[in-house]
């Protein structure tokens, strides 16, 4: 064969004899892979799971934040009883909060401020005298060195039988029940996507073996390892992961920035006022936003894993 | 280099499609499988180039036994063979000359190691104009040709060719009995399974001649 002529057939970045340009075509051709509808799949599930992790981050944000409030406050009820002078009581389980080591503030509610805080419920206008209304005492915690509790409860039951302490011990808990199920649910539904995800690329796998089995075959019998076919639709899958995994969590991400952008143009609106007192800023924050990337990145990782081990599987039926 | 003994291979609970096959493969030997349609040629070389496991015997490979070979050895043997199919098997959405290329591209080399060889065997095998033209495009003669190249190109110890000449003229047919030739002469043991009994009578060669399931040879 010495004696032959040789022609360049091109290079690697296609240029091609006769002026014809073509890069080194994929030994799987992408067309069968049904590319377009798998990103879409996967960018649907990308952008769900990034909604729910930003949802989760929000709420669990919201309710620590809630928590701390609420940990920093305890309230003592003075309610009337006859025989009693309720003003003498409040003065009373004031002195003794003040005597507590550990609150840095005793603050009580003035028979006004009591009246206009059941404004709301009751209208404006209100003469107290006429009703038994309770009175609140709103105690600031030191947050360094938090208050022996019990020991303020045995006092006020001693000094004024009217009082109560309330640390907000359960109003705290429910709330953290509530963040702890927000926090499950947000999970289950991330293992939902992951789910359907795995099986969506795994159906799409096996279509692109199928499509392209004469051409696995042809690689296998001239050489090619389980291992090298494997890697030929990985690289493909990994790829449309990527892309797909781009495209929802890019766009959750510009739905949390622009949620965000909305919700301090609100501010001084009152449903803003509404949505900030419930979600705070509004901001899923770093820890969001790398939540949302680390997604794209694991989607496009089981994407690429999922379609290798169906490779691996369908291989292992071909002699 | 291949060695068959007491050989038998049936497709699920079918009869024995071939029954009972010893015989060797030597390094260097040239030979041709014929016999008549449906005695079990396709099957054999299937057997050969280990697509197939026989239903019973004992088929070594290159010194190996294949009954023990995982498969990943198994692809590391393939790489030792060349196969022409029968129906060419060339892949669509790729070029002449990256179909070709394929045996090589699939062992990790890059196209720039192989341009120029690939090239000068398609020139040789009268496809120099087709280098960038998708089978498709192609005539039967032109499929035929490339397919031979593919078998060829990586200088396999063994090759094995499914009715070769089936889709060429007599010329043609001469010129790729030409290129086995020279392939053989460079050191590759070749087995051509052919009907064609003008092809075999242009080269006195070793004649397995498989009838019924069964093989008779004839030096």
């Amino acid at each position: 064969m010495s004696d032959l002529r040789t022609t360049d057939p091109g290079d690697r970045t296609g240029r091609r004899q006769n002026g014809f340009r073509r890069a080194e075509a994929p030994l799987v051709p992408r067309a069968t892979i049904g590319g377009r509808a798998l990103v879409a799949v996967i960018a649907i599930m990308t952008f769900l799971a990034a909604v729910t992790t930003g949802a989760v981050v929000l709420v669990a944000g919201a309710a620590t934040e809630w928590q701390s409030d609420v940990a920093r406050e305890m309230t003592i009820q003075v309610r009337p009883a006859g025989g009693r002078d309720i003003e003498a009581d409040v003065t009373k389980a004031a002195a003794a909060a003040r005597a507590t080591a550990g609150v840095a503030e005793v603050r009580p509610y003035s028979r006004a401020e009591s009246a206009r805080l059941l404004e709301p419920w009751l209208g404006s206008g209100l003469v107290l005298e006429d009703l038994p209304v309770p009175r609140v005492i709103v105690l600031k915690l030191d947050g360094g060195a938090p208050p022996d509790v019990a020991a303020l409860r045995a006092t006020l039951s001693r000094d004024v039988p009217t009082a109560s302490l309330d640390d907000h011990r359960g109003w705290i808990d429910r709330m953290r029940a509530m963040a702890n199920s927000a926090v499950a649910i947000g999970i289950a539904v991330l293992l939902l996507v992951l789910a359907a995800t795995v099986l969506t690329v795994a159906f799409a796998t096996r279509g692109a073996m199928a499509a392209n089995r004469p051409i696995v075959e042809v690689l296998h019998f001239i050489g090619a390892t389980d291992n090298y076919l494997a890697g030929q639709f990985q690289r493909h899958f990994l790829a449309l992961g990527l892309k797909g995994g781009a495209l929802g969590g890019g766009l959750a991400i510009i739905l949390f920035l622009v949620a965000g952008f909305i919700g301090d143009r609100m501010v001084a609106t009152s449903s803003g006022d509404q949505v900030s007192a419930l979600f705070g800023s509004f901001s899923i924050g770093a820890i969001g936003y790398f939540g949302i990337a680390a997604q794209i990145v694991l989607i496009a990782a089981v994407t690429a894993a999922t379609s290798r081990e169906v490779v691996n599987r369908t291989l292992n039926t071909v002699e | 280099m291949v060695r068959f003994e007491n050989v038998g291979l049936r497709y699920g609970f079918g009869p024995e499609v071939l029954r009972d096959l010893s015989f060797r493969i030597e390094p260097h030997s040239f030979q041709f499988l014929t016999g008549p349609s449906g005695a079990g040629k396709t099957s054999l070389l299937r057997l050969m180039f280990l697509s197939l496991r026989p239903t019973r015997g004992l088929i070594g490979m290159f010194d190996q036994d294949i009954a023990t070979l995982n498969k990943d050895s198994l692809a590391g043997l393939r790489r030792r063979i060349g196969i022409v199919f029968q129906d060419f098997r060339l892949l669509d959405h790729m070029t002449t000359f990256e179909n070709v290329a394929l045996p090589l591209r699939v062992q990790g080399r890059s196209e720039a190691s192989y341009r120029r060889e690939v090239t000068e065997l398609l020139h040789w095998v009268g496809l120099g104009d087709r280098l960038s033209a998708l089978p498709p495009i192609l005539s039967g003669g032109e499929k035929q040709r490339a397919a031979i190249a593919r078998a060829v190109i990586a200088q396999p110890e063994l090759l094995l060719a499914d009715e070769p000449t089936g889709n060429v003229d007599p010329a043609l047919a001469q010129r790729l009995l030409r290129l086995f030739i020279e392939l053989n002469k460079s050191g590759t043991a070749v087995v051509i399974a052919t009907h064609d009994i003008a092809l075999m009578d242009q080269y006195d060669a070793r004649r397995l001649v498989l009838h019924d399931g069964r093989m008779h040879t004839y030096e």
